[in-house]
């Protein structure tokens, strides 16, 4: 399978996207973002929609624009709200994938887009790898100099503030890192399942570990193999890559459970 | 009562708190001097956290807080923080040492914490005789030892003005009273001082050398005992 150049690229896709996935996941799972993260990738459907009445021929740009006035938007709305904003997610949830598939569907024209539903890692171009690297690379330098701001901020906002961490500052950014990625990953892996590459790896390593190193360390790891692994298998089986990468790190995931039952006993 | 060095640390001036059209908090005045603890007690809802997190910054206000340090009165303080709780998963994957290094130091804990910071981390958690909660998951800690270990970040490096909210809460009495004779060694030794939120009546009692009832502007100040006295005449419940 290695003789095909198209292999060679969806193994570089997955080994710069399957780490970052993980690192951003560790936050993510954290800070109960999953429902919102989930939010961010549906948006896209807005994005695309927004970018063909635009006449875009490449829909990234409204995607990103629209993922990233959502995630600032909902932070801003965290901030005032008391409580829980698990309804208005919901909500927006509902909006953006209606809208996005309304627009999408005039005409009888949906079936043109369904590629984005389920994304193509065997598609993606060494430019797309080039911007894969610059992202990782990106998320590499935050994550070094914010990885501890966020640690504080996660575990009490106030805390962090003492200690003269500008938490409004460190959650948005976060967002809009966190849309931008979801954002670009989209057509490798797809609108429906984005979501748990990026909460699986994170979920099990949680399972399993008592440290941050730890829960960093194992949340690449499974995300790395289960990337790999994933692909191969796609390959052998005729399968859509994305979602058997995912059904992998479920499995970890799985044997997580198990294996933290026995840790914690 | 201790011997402070008479000078005011820190004043609330006709402090004004806003929350759309609800006053949270009505000219507040209040001040600290070095090494004193100021009791603040009041009913649920009375602004007691929302003070606290006022002179943290993170509020809007009217009115104004000064601080006098060193003879410089714009200088802004050091300011160390216990909260009450941490608001976070507790089956999170996140060690006493990561939280500790994470306070302390730049050097991200996610790559592992550096043998020099882990020393510097211990020495930090030796004050409060937390250094065996090293490994433990922050999750896992009872309530006092949560205590001891937030007390120990808060007083790294050696704040100016120590701030605490509700430290009574979900501690039982020994743990307590030891957390009271930490604090109570601290402002002596580093004359700081403390502004305590509570609703720990007995122990504030013997503690604080002034108390505060507060429901949302100053009810009483003064001696612990004639303050308690007051509350009770009042009928305020706290």
């Amino acid at each position: 399978m290695w003789q095909y150049n198209f292999m060679h690229n969806a193994l570089l896709a997955v080994l710069l996207v399957s780490p970052l996935f993980a690192l951003l996941g560790t936050m993510v799972v954290n800070n109960r973002m999953v429902f919102f993260t989930d939010v961010l990738g549906h948006s896209a459907l807005t994005g695309i929609a927004i970018g063909v009445l635009l006449g875009f021929s490449d829909p990234t740009l409204p995607m990103i624009v629209i993922a990233v006035v959502l995630a600032v938007s909902i932070n801003l709305l965290k901030g005032v709200t008391k409580g829980s904003i698990d309804t208005v997610l919901g909500v927006l949830f509902a909006f953006v994938v209606a809208l996005g598939i309304v627009i999408l569907s005039r005409q009888g024209g949906f079936v043109k887009y369904t590629g984005y539903l389920i994304g193509d890692i065997l598609a993606v171009t060494p430019k797309q790898i080039g911007w894969f690297f610059l992202i990782a690379a990106v998320v590499l330098v935050y994550w070094h100099i914010c990885g501890n701001a966020m640690v504080l901020t996660s575990v009490n906002p106030s805390l962090a503030r003492s200690r003269g961490v500008n938490t409004f500052l460190i959650e948005t950014s976060f967002t809009i890192l966190l849309a931008i990625v979801v954002i670009v990953s989209i057509r490798l892996v797809g609108i429906l399942i984005i979501n748990s590459l990026l909460v699986l790896p994170a979920a099990a390593s949680r399972n399993i570990t008592r440290s941050i190193y730890g829960y960093t360390l194992w949340a690449v790891i499974i995300s790395i193999f289960s990337g790999i692994t994933g692909l191969i298998l796609s390959y052998y089986w005729g399968t859509a890559s994305g979602a058997t990468i995912v059904l992998i790190a479920a499995g970890f995931y799985a044997i997580s459970a198990l294996l933290g039952r026995r840790l914690n006993k | 009562m201790v011997n402070t060095c008479g000078h005011c640390c820190t004043k609330v001036e006709d402090l004004t708190v806003k929350f759309g059209d609800n006053s949270i908090l009505d000219k507040v005045n209040l001040h600290v001097n070095c090494g004193e603890v100021l009791g603040i007690v009041g009913p649920n809802g009375a602004g007691k956290t929302t003070l606290l997190r006022t002179i943290l910054g993170e509020v809007p206000y009217q009115g104004r807080i000064i601080y006098r340090l060193e003879g410089s009165a714009s200088k802004k303080p050091k300011i160390g923080y216990v909260p009450q709780k941490l608001q976070f998963d507790l089956s999170s994957p996140i060690s006493v040492a990561d939280i500790t290094a994470a306070a302390i130091s730049h050097y991200p804990v996610w790559g592992g914490i550096k043998p020099d910071i882990l020393e510097k981390v211990k020495s930090v958690l030796s004050l409060f005789s937390a250094e065996h909660l090293l490994k433990r998951r922050v999750g896992e800690l009872s309530g006092g030892e949560l205590q001891r270990v937030l007390l120990a970040i808060a007083m790294t490096p050696e704040p100016d003005l120590l701030l605490l909210d509700e430290p009574a809460s979900g501690v039982d009495v020994k743990g307590l009273s030891l957390f009271y004779q930490s604090v109570d060694d601290l402002r002596k030794k580093y004359d700081i001082s403390v502004i305590l939120v509570t609703h720990d009546l007995t122990g504030v009692a013997g503690f604080a050398d002034r108390l505060i009832l507060l429901n949302r502007s100053i009810i009483a100040e003064g001696e612990p005992k004639d303050v308690l006295a007051k509350a009770g005449n009042k009928n305020v419940a706290v």
